[in-house]
């Protein structure tokens, strides 16, 4: 797993008080991590400081799951 | 800080969401000085937040409160009053607009948006402040929340602008009401912030960027300092202050161009999509 996977994952399961082996690709921030509507916004924003970008609300709006985010790190970083 | 400055003052926080909220800075040092504090939340969302926060801070005083609907203040205010008899002090640091249009041209706002974005920034703060000073029967102090944006074009800010501008007049208005009680009514207005709120306005790292390095103390301002210039103005420490506008914001609002030694910045940078 990439460095980036690796350090998406901590914030996530950190914010969402999650089991790690939930965070899948294919996880759904709000279908299958629980997290509600401040939750996505508040993950977006933990993202951002971590990676020190930018993602903007269209393109936040397309980060549904834990790939969705890697990917979009990885090509922004 | 547990200077005492706040010791025996009970004060009310509107608008605290999580702990990146410039509420919270300003309902720590209020508490770290001695303050007993309660809070109010919108919303299951924001209540989920607020009670573990305002348990921090010990308190365990947590209401629900529309600031668009009269009966919700009023049952706020009510139980407020069951509870404590009378208050010191109120924090509102609460706005609302469609992020949609913080972006773009200020021109295309829409009369809906227009509209709700006067009555949840800025008349809710006079909606508050009239109940509150009515508990204030020893006086007492009240702040609320701006930005440079009032004063000057931002990019961005749009509506918002126009909304704090009226607050700010609201804080001349409401000052001179209820100085006959010995309440005061000031605002702070904080340089850019990286809050839940800011993360609906357009192109905020870049406004971050830029206040860092044209601002004269060459940095941005954080929840803390924020926190201490309310703890001023909500103690006695600001007893003859009143109607102001505060700028904490490292000093960008006297600046009127970019600094010598700043660099360009790219707009864009950051943005791969758009």
């Amino acid at each position: 797993m990439s460095d980036v996977a690796d350090r998406v994952k901590k914030i996530v399961v950190e914010h969402l008080g999650v089991e790690e082996d939930k965070v899948t690709d294919s996880a759904s921030f709000i279908d299958d991590l629980g997290a509600d509507s401040l939750d996505t916004v508040e993950l977006v924003m933990a993202f951002e400081e971590e990676f020190g970008i930018e993602i903007p609300d269209d393109a936040a709006e397309g980060i549904q799951t834990f790939g969705d985010a890697v990917k979009f790190i990885s090509d922004a970083a | 800080m547990s200077n005492g400055l706040m010791n025996g003052k009970r004060g009310l926080i509107m608008g605290l969401a999580n702990d990146k909220s410039i509420a919270w800075g300003i309902a720590r040092a209020c508490r770290e000085a001695g303050a007993e504090l309660a809070f109010s939340y919108q919303g299951d969302v924001v209540k989920k937040r607020v009670l573990p926060l305002a348990e921090q801070l010990g308190s365990d005083l947590v209401l629900p409160c529309d600031v668009g609907d009269d009966a919700s203040i009023d049952a706020l205010f009510e139980a407020l009053e069951a509870k404590w008899g009378k208050l010191d002090f109120l924090v509102h640091a609460i706005g609302y607009s469609d992020k949609a249009q913080l972006r773009g041209r200020y021109a295309e706002t829409t009369r809906d948006n227009f509209r709700v974005t006067m009555d949840i920034s800025v008349y809710s703060f006079t909606a508050v402040a009239n109940r509150a000073a009515r508990l204030m029967t020893d006086g007492g102090s009240i702040v609320t929340m701006t930005y440079y944006g009032a004063e000057r074009v931002m990019p961005h800010y749009n509506v918002m602008g126009v909304a704090k501008a009226a607050l700010e007049a609201s804080v001349r208005y409401l000052a001179e009401d209820f100085g006959k009680d010995g309440i005061r009514v000031n605002a702070i207005s904080a340089g850019p912030i990286k809050t839940l709120a800011a993360s609906g306005i357009g192109d905020f790292r870049y406004i971050l960027k830029w206040n860092e390095l044209n601002s004269p103390l060459r940095r941005t301002v954080s929840i803390d300092d924020v926190g201490k210039s309310a703890l001023y103005l909500l103690s006695d420490l600001g007893s003859g202050v009143t109607g102001e506008t505060h700028h904490v914001d490292a000093g960008y609002h006297v600046v009127g161009m970019k600094a010598v030694d700043a660099p360009d910045i790219d707009a864009t940078a950051g943005r791969k999509e758009e």
